[in-house]
């Protein structure tokens, strides 16, 4: 047992520093790299304006959701006038990063991962590699460059869409005044709340993004799989570890910044 | 003769390749000589295609090495201008892939300027002007605009061939460059390669099943089998040599002639049919 642990360990340890290299690589290989303008629009166009829809509807449902449980708890105690903070600090600090990342990782990370698969597995890869293109610089180093713009905008959509449902929730549906909602948003939140938001934006971008261009990338080395087999096992794994991934970031970042 | 033309341009010495306990290549030593056509041929699964990939650097060897002008290719062979020898072979090589290996979210035009869009400095003008002739030439220039997807076999295949040729390398490795293609685009391949081959004085080493279109068009020719070259010489050689695996290869047509006479007289499958 001893012995399988120590294994799992390793390969653990092992791939988070192929991870590591992997994901310094592509961005060290944005310099320099030519016409880098034009793919990262597109992969920006991609990951971005593609996933608007689904972050703008669970936003919303996200923000009704949390308005209509907050404020049948807070009337309880009548302090249903804090509704408007404890609506916004859940979302700006913990539920925009995470599920507009999830989301994202669901649609564009496996869109992405499945892409370079089947660019690996139709040789496209090694064709840039014998025109002496770096394919990092390429393929990985304008999604990696998309995720860090797009993954903080896409919070802030979050964010400002769940605000919105959660006044729905409490001033539409729900008797609260729809001022004491946005003048306790006012005041509540701070400066180092929305630093803590783009900080995990970021972290989650990066962390996820790296990760299913790693197993798109290498799905013809990495899952035991051959053709189509291998893009299916590589987007299965790459969502998978995005999302704990996530979630695991948040924890450590949380706990770091609280 | 210059003494740096008599090295040739691309050779092999003892090269090995496995893949897992499967040994493909067991021990190939192989030259390309300068400014000729090399035909690889032999039986589907001897590792024709996977010689080609370790001749361009695309996969890596277990044993030997590769030999460009003389000079071992690899990450720890720095060449005189103290760049990497495997990055300034492939500034001077093309590879047309079996399966094409198009970029699919690039238009025909794109694909065929993406070699020099991205690994020259050409300005923008002459990038245009070499990719109009390169898409004229293979008879595409009213598809610059269409997606691969949208293109038969036939035409990905020389939009392949377009963007192998549009950097004017001085060795291009053809993997297979007639597969899927009727008998005319067939010739039609064989005659465009031998074609820009005497246009470019580019060497060209070929992959292919083609027996009768490699000796017609390519100045020497090697079998592969059993992971080693088991002949290496010219079409003339080709056809007089003794040897008994060669021969079963020359003979291959007049055998099936003869295959589909016993069948027909009511003979039994030929025993090496599987």
């Amino acid at each position: 047992m001893l012995s399988a642990l120590g294994q799992s360990s390793l390969r653990i340890v092992s791939e988070a520093g192929d991870l590591t290299r992997f994901t310094l690589r592509g961005f060290y290989s944005a310099i320099g790299s030519r016409r880098l303008g034009r793919r990262l629009a597109r992969s920006v166009y991609e990951q971005g304006v593609r996933c608007l829809p689904v972050i703008l509807i669970v936003g919303i449902f996200t923000g009704l959701v949390l308005g209509l449980q907050a404020y049948h708890t807070l009337n309880r105690f009548g302090s249903s006038a804090l509704l408007g903070p404890l609506v916004a600090l859940t979302l700006i600090r913990e539920l925009a990063p995470v599920l507009a990342a999830l989301m994202l990782v669901g649609q564009a990370g496996s869109a992405l991962t499945a892409e370079l698969g089947i660019q690996r597995n139709s040789e496209q890869i090694d064709a840039l590699e014998t025109m002496g293109i770096d394919p990092f610089g390429f393929l990985v180093a304008p999604r990696l460059l998309a995720a860090l713009i797009v993954f903080p905008i896409m919070t802030a959509f979050f964010s400002l869409v769940g605000l919105i449902g959660g006044w729905l929730s409490a001033c539409i549906l729900l008797p609260l005044a729809g001022n004491v909602y946005w003048a306790s948003i006012d005041s509540a939140v701070k400066g180092a709340d929305v630093s803590e938001c783009l900080v995990k934006a970021l972290v989650f971008g990066a962390l996820a993004i790296s990760l299913c261009c790693h197993n798109g990338f290498n799905a013809h080395r990495r899952t035991g799989a051959t053709g189509a087999r291998a893009v299916s096992a590589s987007t299965t794994r790459a969502v998978v570890f995005s999302s704990i991934g996530v979630l695991a970031a948040d924890y450590l970042i949380t706990s770091l910044l609280v | 003769m210059p003494e740096s033309e008599k090295v040739p341009l691309l050779a092999t010495r003892s090269l090995v390749k496995r893949f897992g306990s499967q040994v493909v290549l067991a021990d190939v030593t192989l030259e390309v000589p300068r400014g000729r056509v090399l035909a690889i041929i032999g039986k589907s699964g001897t590792g024709k295609s996977v010689l080609l990939k370790c001749l361009a650097g695309v996969l890596a060897t277990d044993g030997g090495e590769v030999l460009f002008e003389g000079r071992p290719l690899g990450a720890a062979a720095p060449d005189a201008s103290g760049t990497d020898a495997l990055a300034a072979f492939r500034r001077r090589c093309s590879y047309l892939f079996q399966g094409n290996a198009l970029l699919d979210s690039l238009t025909a035009w794109e694909n065929v300027a993406l070699p020099l869009e991205q690994a020259t400095l050409l300005p923008k003008a002459e990038i245009r002007l070499r990719v109009s002739e390169a898409l004229r030439r293979l008879e595409l220039e009213a598809d610059a605009t269409r997606y691969p997807s949208q293109m038969s076999g036939g035409m990905q295949k020389r939009l392949a061939l377009a963007r192998a040729l549009v950097t004017r390398p001085e060795i291009v490795l053809f993997d297979e460059p007639t597969a899927g293609l009727d008998p005319l685009r067939r010739n039609a391949v064989f005659a465009l390669i031998a074609h820009a081959q005497r246009e470019f004085g580019f060497t060209a080493v070929v992959v292919t099943h083609d027996l009768p279109e490699a000796l017609a068009s390519c100045d020497h020719l090697a079998l592969l089998d059993q992971g080693r070259i088991r002949f290496s010489g010219t079409p003339a050689d080709f056809a007089a040599t003794p040897d008994p695996v060669v021969a079963s290869f020359r003979d291959s047509p007049a055998a099936l002639a003869r295959d589909i006479a016993s069948l027909r007289a009511g003979a039994a499958l030929p025993a090496d049919l599987g």
